[in-house]
């Protein structure tokens, strides 16, 4: 996918979801970014539109390869690549955190969608319920 | 951890459950354990509970999860077909609860996003 099909063009209007989950923290060293899309998923459990949107360094969840390690600790591979069967497709990420991490979509597990900042803003703001881990 | 409530004993094998009836080690799964949790439900498991089970561990080899209803009905319309994939077709087969049932018996974990 090329980056500037996967951008949001600047006037795409944002429909409100029923829940928004904000992925800040990586996949690894704390239970933030499983706990985070364990809500998700129970929302989604429960019938409701979900979306995602990964910022900071909770874009490394994204990146291929993030699968049990020694310590026997459940990675989020097979987390995030379930979200589908959850109906949750709303994948959004910040496209500033990416490349700060030297990361482009092609790095990632899933197809996304990138957000420049503006986009970003609009689409938090579009959401009356947001949860953010 | 889990903890052990009770024991079923399964071609000589003691099985280790936990308080709700479900493995504590889902090494022990069998096809005759399953039997076994069944039975002890008053269930017979027919072609079509085993085709359903074998979905719930593919679902759990893929994912490392206990599928919830949801996503339990969308896989088995994947594997099986749209006239399966229905919750309908699933609360006959598993009265009560096809996800929480279907688990025990496929010895899995209790399904955690399935309240």
């Amino acid at each position: 996918m090329q980056d500037d099909e996967a951008a949001l063009a600047a006037d795409t209007p944002i429909a409100p979801l029923d829940l928004l989950v904000i992925l800040r923290h990586p996949p690894h060293g704390s239970s933030w970014l499983r706990e985070g899309v364990d809500v998700a998923l129970v929302a989604a459990a429960f019938g409701q539109s979900v979306g995602l949107l990964f910022q900071g360094d909770g874009v490394f969840a994204l990146v291929e390869g993030q699968r049990a390690g020694p310590l026997g600790q459940k990675g989020t591979h097979a987390q995030l690549a379930m979200l589908e069967m959850y109906d949750i497709e709303r994948l959004w990420v910040s496209a500033s955190a990416l490349r700060a991490r030297g990361l482009t979509p092609a790095d990632l597990m899933l197809p996304v969608q990138l957000l420049e900042a503006d986009a970003l803003e609009r689409l938090v703001h579009a959401q009356p319920h947001t949860l953010l881990f | 951890m889990t903890t052990m409530a009770r024991t079923i004993t399964v071609e000589g094998r003691e099985i280790a459950l936990d308080p709700e009836g479900y493995l504590v080690s889902l090494a022990d799964w069998t096809p005759a354990v399953a039997e076994a949790l069944a039975s002890e439900e008053g269930r017979a498991l027919s072609a079509a509970h085993w085709e359903v089970l074998t979905v719930l561990r593919d679902f759990y080899q893929r994912y490392e999860a206990a599928p919830a209803m949801r996503p339990l009905v969308k896989a088995v319309r994947q594997a099986l077909g749209e006239e399966k994939g229905s919750s309908i077709y699933l609360m006959r087969l598993f009265p009560e609860s096809p996800a929480k049932v279907g688990a025990r018996l496929a010895g899995l974990p209790k399904p955690t996003n399935c309240l």
